[in-house]
């Protein structure tokens, strides 16, 4: 006792001054005191987006390095670094710099390789993460907001991610360049300007790459970082969602503060993250362009890709039959032009689908529980069916490699992918629907009969009979805490007065959606109280 | 005869007997001297015929026909020069056994002079490229750096950038280059087989296809330095994305997974 009041009359250690002084300022306190205590659900698959965001600062870091060394420009210098094969050898100053940090600066190729590696890292990250929130219902209300910050940020991040990869001005990132020039191209009317306005004159010019600068180190990072910020804000503001069970409801959130558990476990998992990205950058090598060579536009190598993130239109283009049109003059190429409305509408559709479900379901509620995917069966099977549809594209896009490495004619490959763009999808969705009702099902036996326990009994009249453990009431609840929407129906065609009823096409639409959704055969009615207690209670379970 | 005595002593007459006489020694030179050597030649190389003559018809006159005229299964070989044929057999090619796509590069199963024996025998059937001496290909002191780009300009569209090989239509591919012999790297350019170009001397130089072998084996063999780490086949992107996805990624996400697993416990008091 005597020690605390002692401690009242000396100063203040510093620490504590400095923090009042702060506080006194910017109000700090006040904002730590409420958010200190926000909460953290234990579970790995919330912490994918955490690897999104450790990797993203990664980048950012390296990035910042990288730009010191870099000289974004398209003069044509002689190389005559310490890599003996391009001795000589005539390249832009960008490829000649991306060089020198290759092979001159100290770290520099680690830290190229990290920043790149980073960005593949990242964008799967975002990948996965979106599909989280996607098979978990995370994106319904009030979240929706936040799922198209998130959406946005992996869109950003492929543009980002591929004018990065188009700076050293190396023989395989021109080709790339020259494919979106291509593209650009294929657009009617409106595509030679804007190529012209994008390069500056005709491709390649000498401007790109400084344009292309630009963008990559601030334009881009900079929306994206803002948006980051924005998505963070929303998390913090909405709370974190979580898994339903016990004690678990849509009005609280269960798991650890923020302060000091979750932060010390958020501070360990960073370098986690900046560890794996580095070690792989220490052993694997991501785009050797001292092998690729520098471009020239009359040069091509096969085996020409785009970063995996850009792999899905590479596909499109790929495998489209190189249709035309002439029109007086004018040809249109379809070859090229439908891919490039493709790539929009393939990553559209997963972007609206959370507003599109929630118009079928005419929900207006907040969710703050992340569903099981198998109890929403529907849309399960559309997320997987949308997988499918971008894993065959990829494939498509790695035509080439996939033939040479399993001995495959690159004609079936493109067949293949062209009958699956569209068959895929539905073969995958009735599968993962089905997929889904079975684990219904299985849920609804194992509530109702217990978990099997594979221990046969033989019953004094020879009978066998597996017997069946019951489940704890946690786990019990676990299992039927969610719940199951009605299937919408028509009001009557004619009101109580006799009257008949106006209703819109696209409510009959959205009702006939919805029964495909919730009606018969695309859910399992989980079991009741009533059924339980008959089961138990009446004649005992096996 | 008078005549010519009576001019013996003119002012040329010592220049026509020196002509003469230089004509009469080079005439003999040339009728004697080389002779011999000339005979051996032709000997050993009218053998090597003979004896390719015989390999060829146990082991190729049942595709390319007994006179190499060619049949429906393989294409005639009048022409083809001994170089075509150093390669076909030399990288195990031929002889070809089940119809594919195309044949591929298998084990050698004639002996080097079995081999030349047999391309003698193709090339005295029609003239052709002719097998490459080892001053001909040999990459020492080629010009690495012209030879990449020459190899960027000519070769990168269907061998890739280092020559790892690439895919072509119905199951075609261009092989990877990594261990072939600088003299199966020359005849290759030389002779065009299946569906690659030929590249004769006429479009590339003797000295451009040495800077283009030097290359090859600068960047593309065991003595390749890789100073990134791992070269993940140097297939770009496609396999690079795998590993991120599943090295990367993968590891990550097994941490995230005992990371979460692993809670600070409520102290039970
Ligand atoms: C099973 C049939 C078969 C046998 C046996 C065979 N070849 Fe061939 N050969 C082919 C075919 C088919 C081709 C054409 C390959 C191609 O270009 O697609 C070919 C091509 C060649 C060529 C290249 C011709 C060119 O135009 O460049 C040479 C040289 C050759 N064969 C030599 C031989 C020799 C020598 C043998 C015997 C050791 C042999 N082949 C045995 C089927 C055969
Ligand atoms: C049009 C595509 C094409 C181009 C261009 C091309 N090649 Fe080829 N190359 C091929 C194909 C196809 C084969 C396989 C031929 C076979 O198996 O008979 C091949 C085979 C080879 C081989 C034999 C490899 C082995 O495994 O034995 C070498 C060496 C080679 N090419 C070198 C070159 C070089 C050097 C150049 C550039 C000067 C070049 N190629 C240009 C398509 C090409
Ligand atoms: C979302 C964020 C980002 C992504 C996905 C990304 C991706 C990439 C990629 C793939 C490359 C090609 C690397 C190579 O193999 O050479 C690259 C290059 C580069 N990036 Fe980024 N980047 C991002 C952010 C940044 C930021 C914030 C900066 C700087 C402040 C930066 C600076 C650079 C520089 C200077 C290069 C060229 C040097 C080089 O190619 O080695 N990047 N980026």
């Amino acid at each position: 006792m005597s020690t605390a009041t002692e401690t009242k009359n000396k100063k203040a250690p510093a620490g504590e001054r400095v923090a009042d002084w702060a506080d006194g300022r910017l109000g700090i306190y006040t904002l730590a005191k409420a958010n200190m205590r926000k909460i953290f659900p234990d579970h790995w698959s919330f912490m994918l987006g955490e690897i999104a965001l450790y990797s993203f600062i990664v980048i950012i870091l390296t990035g910042v390095y990288l730009t010191l060394f870099f000289h974004p420009s398209m003069n044509e210098v002689e190389y005559h670094g310490s890599y003996v094969p391009l001795q000589g050898q005539l390249m832009s100053e960008a490829f000649n710099s991306t060089m020198h940090i290759s092979f001159d600066v100290r770290g520099g190729l680690l830290i190229r390789q990290i920043h790149h590696w980073g960005a593949l890292i990242f964008l799967a990250a975002m990948f996965v993460h979106m599909m989280r929130v996607f098979f978990t219902g995370a994106f319904r209300k009030p979240r929706e907001i936040n799922w198209l910050f998130g959406f946005l940020l992996f869109f950003l991040g492929m543009f980002t991610g591929f004018t990065g990869y188009s700076l050293p001005d190396d023989l395989l990132s021109g080709t790339g360049v020259r494919f979106m020039q291509g593209a650009i191209l294929s657009v009617p009317i409106i595509g030679t300007y804007i190529s012209m306005f994008l390069f500056g004159g005709e491709f390649p010019g000498g401007d790109f790459v400084a344009r292309f600068y630009s963008a990559h180190i601030l334009l881009l990072p900079g929306i994206m970082l803002g948006l980051v910020v924005a998505h963070l804000i929303l998390v913090v503001v909405h709370k974190h969602t979580h898994y339903q069970g016990p004690g678990r409801t849509n009005n609280n959130v269960v798991g650890m503060p923020l302060m000091p558990v979750y932060m010390a476990k958020a501070g360990g998992f960073f370098f986690l993250v900046f560890g794996v990205i580095a070690i792989v950058a220490a052993v694997a090598t991501i785009n050797p362009i001292w092998a690729i060579g520098p471009y020239r536009p009359d040069y091509v190598g096969t085996g020409a890709q785009p970063d995996w993130y850009m792999g899905f239109a590479e596909g499109l283009i790929r495998v489209m039959p190189g249709w035309e049109i002439n029109l007086w003059g004018h040809t249109l190429v379809l070859g090229v032009f439908i891919p490039l409305l493709l790539f929009p509408l393939v990553l559209g559709a997963i972007a609206v689908y959370p507003f599109i479900e929630s118009w079928i379901t005419g929900d207006k509620r907040e969710h703050h529980i992340a569903q099981r995917p198998r109890n929403a069966p529907t849309r399960t099977a559309f997320g997987v069916a949308w997988i499918t549809a971008y894993g065959i594209m990829l494939v498509g896009g790695g035509n080439d490699i996939f033939a040479t490495h399993f001995n495959l004619s690159i004609n079936s490959i493109t067949w293949f992918v062209r009958i699956f763009f569209f068959a895929g999808p539905v073969i995958a969705f009735i599968i993962t629907k089905r997929i889904c009702l079975g684990l219904q099902r299985r849920d609804h036996d194992k509530v109702l009969h217990g978990r099997e326990s594979g221990i046969i009994k033989r019953l004094p009249h020879g009978e066998f009979v597996e017997v069946h453990e019951p489940l704890s009431a946690g786990d019990r609840y676990k299992l039927t805490a969610h719940e199951q929407y009605e299937p919408a129906e028509l009001p009557p065609a004619v009101d109580e007065n006799g009257v008949e009823r106006k209703i819109s096409r696209t409510e009959k639409l959205r009702v006939k959606l919805n029964k495909s959704y919730y009606g018969d055969g695309s859910q399992i009615a989980k079991p009741t109280a009533e059924e339980y207690k008959e089961i138990t209670e009446g004649h005992g379970h096996h | 005869m008078k005549k010519l005595s009576a001019r013996r002593r003119h002012p040329l007459a010592a220049v026509v007997v020196l002509l003469l006489a230089l004509a009469a020694t080079g005439g003999l030179y040339a009728a004697f001297a080389p002779a011999g050597t000339a005979k051996a030649d032709e000997t050993a190389q009218s053998l090597a015929i003979e004896e390719g003559k015989k390999l060829y018809t146990v082991g190729c006159a049942s595709c390319h026909g007994t006179g190499g005229q060619g049949t429906t299964d393989g294409p005639s070989l009048v022409g083809v020069g001994s170089a075509a044929v150093d390669f076909q057999v030399g990288t195990g090619r031929m002889p070809a056994q089940q119809p594919g796509a195309q044949v591929p590069r298998k084990k050698v199963i004639y002996s080097q002079a079995e081999i030349d024996q047999l391309a003698a025998y193709v090339a005295s059937l029609g003239a052709g490229p002719i097998t490459p001496k080892a001053g001909q290909y040999s990459p020492d002191g080629a010009d690495i750096a012209k030879g990449g780009d020459l190899f960027r300009n000519n070769c990168a569209q269907c061998h890739n950038f280092t020559g790892e090989g690439g895919a072509l239509t119905h199951g075609k591919y261009a092989p990877n280059l990594a261990n072939v012999s600088p003299k199966h790297l020359y005849e290759a350019m030389q002779t065009g087989p299946q569906n690659m170009p030929s590249f004769p001397d006429t479009t590339m130089p003797e000295k451009e296809k040495k800077d283009i072998i030097a290359y090859v084996q600068a960047v593309n063999s065991d003595r390749t330095e890789t100073p990134g780490g791992f070269k993940l086949g140097a297939l770009g992107p496609v396999s690079e994305g795998l590993f991120a996805w599943v090295f990367g990624l993968g590891a990550l996400i097994a941490c995230a997974v005992w990371v979460a697993a692993h809670t600070a416990k409520a102290k039970k008091s």
